[in-house]
């Protein structure tokens, strides 16, 4: 697999909008078959860098690959290969749930009974056929969202972006989508998609960057970015309000490090259990405490100093 | 020779083909409600027809033509009103419509996830406004032959002008909607177009105006358009109607390349 040529390769990849700098200088690798996912909070720069990858926002430096391809030449070439489901919704408001998928097939070129073909498996691949007459405006977030999905399937892409799939879902509607995108990650469908949930990017992901005020902090798959910059248990305790900042200064040496939150004290350490005991040998009584596995987010809050979403 | 040749036929089919696509998706939303907006869009000019080229025209009667003969004033009018209605049916989707699809569906940004081009989306959305143009034209058209306003020989003759106009129309309301910033400008376009109704040689003839207005309306793209149909529909042209389409076709072009540049400067971003 790693020596099979990367769908996705961008180096000192730099996107500028006047001043501000979106994306200052990334280097990125994506290879056949692989979910890879772009980790951070809004403003990091993932959208930019997604939208450089669907071909749809030119460079403003460095080098970009897209399926061997140069984007600024062959932008046609290589969107005729690509699954695009944005951040925002953008189906078309005119049209059935059905003709989105029809119309959507016709830009790539498809021929019409192809197109209703297709059309047919993708809206019984996201469970929508029961919709398929209806317009796309009573749908729910969900359903729109599962629409997207299926409309970016439409051409069977090399490669499928997805642009935070899940945001503004209630929890049952993620894990449908979720669902969904780990059957197409089985069928062999390379993803590249971008997130803020550390539950998501955990569930779905092989390898994922970090990315923080346009550049990126850390790389790996999920288990390696946890074993390398956290601990194996995380204690969370909370006290009475105003009263942390006191606190903390009273736990040092437990554990491998503090974190000190505006709701809670995060005790970064080997063997939660035996740092309760330490804690309540201290005297100290907090309001609540949870004991758990460390995750992404706390690599994140270890590499940036904040959490992913506030 | 045909080596060289053959990639560039096959980039133009491409091209024509992703075009249609972008039609094509217009059709789908074609509803039954459309008629509505169709029917009105055809009796605008007939009403104007009927109501200043026939009322107000009973009273004025016979009208000199530059080339010296004279023809009733409905007759006169009526060419002025086919291009009027031409021009207006082709803003009204590349403007508007255009406008809406750009901005607040966010319809485009959709399609360029696709191979499909900005260029191709406004030669497609243009493809789409002349459908209706189209319509609106032949029945028109029609109506003039019925009441004996021209022949039918130079009706079919004034269709393809008809269909001229309407193109250059709608690739000139696309390159102005690309600049427009909310619905408020929009205003600005029904005034300017209004303006060209009332004083492109439509219901007084241009030479009726002071020398410098006469100037100032003969380069304005509806007075080219009148004069072409007119010409056309009365038989009264001369060479002064290639002048017309030449200027026609160069609107439409020039149109057609700022509304592709600017939606690409607008969307790829």
């Amino acid at each position: 697999m790693t020596t099979a040529q990367p769908l996705i390769q961008a180096r000192g990849l730099v996107k500028r909008f006047g001043d501000f700098t979106a994306v200052d200088g990334i280097d990125v690798e994506v290879r056949p078959g692989e979910a890879f996912g772009f980790l951070g909070p809004n403003g990091a720069g993932k959208s930019s860098t997604m939208r450089m990858i669907g071909c749809v926002s030119p460079p403003t430096a460095g080098e970009l690959r897209i399926l061997g391809m140069d984007p600024r030449r062959d932008g046609p070439a290589i969107r005729a290969r690509l699954g695009v489901c944005p951040q925002l919704d953008n189906l078309d408001p005119e049209l059935t749930v059905r003709e989105n998928l029809t119309t959507y097939a016709r830009y790539f070129g498809i021929p019409r009974r192809v197109a209703a073909q297709r059309a047919a498996e993708l809206l019984d691949f996201v469970q929508l056929t029961e919709r398929a007459g209806s317009k796309v405006e009573p749908l729910s977030g969900g359903m729109k969202r599962r629409l997207t999905i299926a409309r970016a399937l439409v051409n069977s892409p090399d490669l499928v972006l997805l642009d935070e799939p899940t945001t503004g879902l209630d929890p049952q509607a993620r894990h449908l989508v979720w669902e969904r995108l780990f059957r197409l990650k089985r069928q062999g469908v390379t993803l590249v998609l971008t997130t803020h949930y550390m539950d998501e990017a955990e569930q779905l992901c092989d390898r994922l960057v970090v990315m923080d005020g346009g550049r990126i902090v850390a790389e790996g798959s999920p288990r390696e970015l946890i074993d390398r910059y956290s601990t194996r248990e995380v204690v969370e305790l909370r006290f009475v309000v105003d009263s942390q900042q006191d606190v903390a200064g009273k736990l040092d040496g437990i554990g491998e490090r503090v974190e000190v939150l505006p709701d809670r004290i995060l005790l970064y350490v080997a063997d939660g259990d035996a740092a309760m005991a330490q804690v309540h040998g201290r005297a100290l009584a907090p309001a609540s405490v949870l004991v758990r596995r460390s995750g992404l987010e706390d690599v994140f809050l270890h590499l940036t100093g904040r959490t992913l979403v506030d | 020779m045909v080596g060289a040749l053959l990639p560039r036929l096959v980039g133009l089919t491409a091209v024509a083909r992703r075009s249609a696509s972008v039609t094509e998706r217009n059709i789908a939303t074609l509803r039954s409600s459309y008629w509505v907006v169709l029917i009105s869009g055809f009796l605008e000019p007939l009403l104007y027809l009927l109501s200043i080229g026939v009322g107000v025209g009973a009273l004025i009667g016979e009208l000199p033509l530059p080339d010296g003969s004279t023809v009733p004033y409905a007759a006169f009018v009526a060419p002025a009103m086919l291009a009027a209605s031409a021009m207006s049916g082709a803003l009204a989707e590349t403007t508007f419509n255009f406008f809406a699809k750009m901005k607040f569906m966010k319809l485009y940004d959709g399609v360029l996830a696709t191979p499909v081009r900005p260029f191709e989306i406004a030669l497609g959305e243009l493809g789409w406004a002349m459908a209706r143009g189209v319509l609106y034209s032949a029945a028109f058209l029609g109506v003039m032959v019925a009441m004996e306003l021209t022949t039918p020989t130079r009706a079919l003759a004034a269709f393809p002008a008809a269909v001229l106009i309407g193109f250059a129309f709608g690739a000139l309301g696309m390159a102005a909607s690309t600049y427009m910033r909310s619905w408020q400008d929009f205003d600005l376009v029904g005034f300017v177009q209004f303006t060209l109704f009332l004083f492109s040689g439509t219901f007084v003839p241009a030479e009726a105006y002071p020398a410098v207005l006469r100037w100032l309306v003969e380069v304005t793209p509806l007075y080219r358009a009148v004069d072409l149909t007119r010409g056309i529909t009365t038989g009264s042209g001369d060479w002064s109607l290639l002048l017309d389409v030449l200027y026609l076709l160069g609107v439409l072009v020039l149109g057609l390349v700022v509304a592709g540049r600017r939606m690409g400067r607008l969307l790829y971003r």
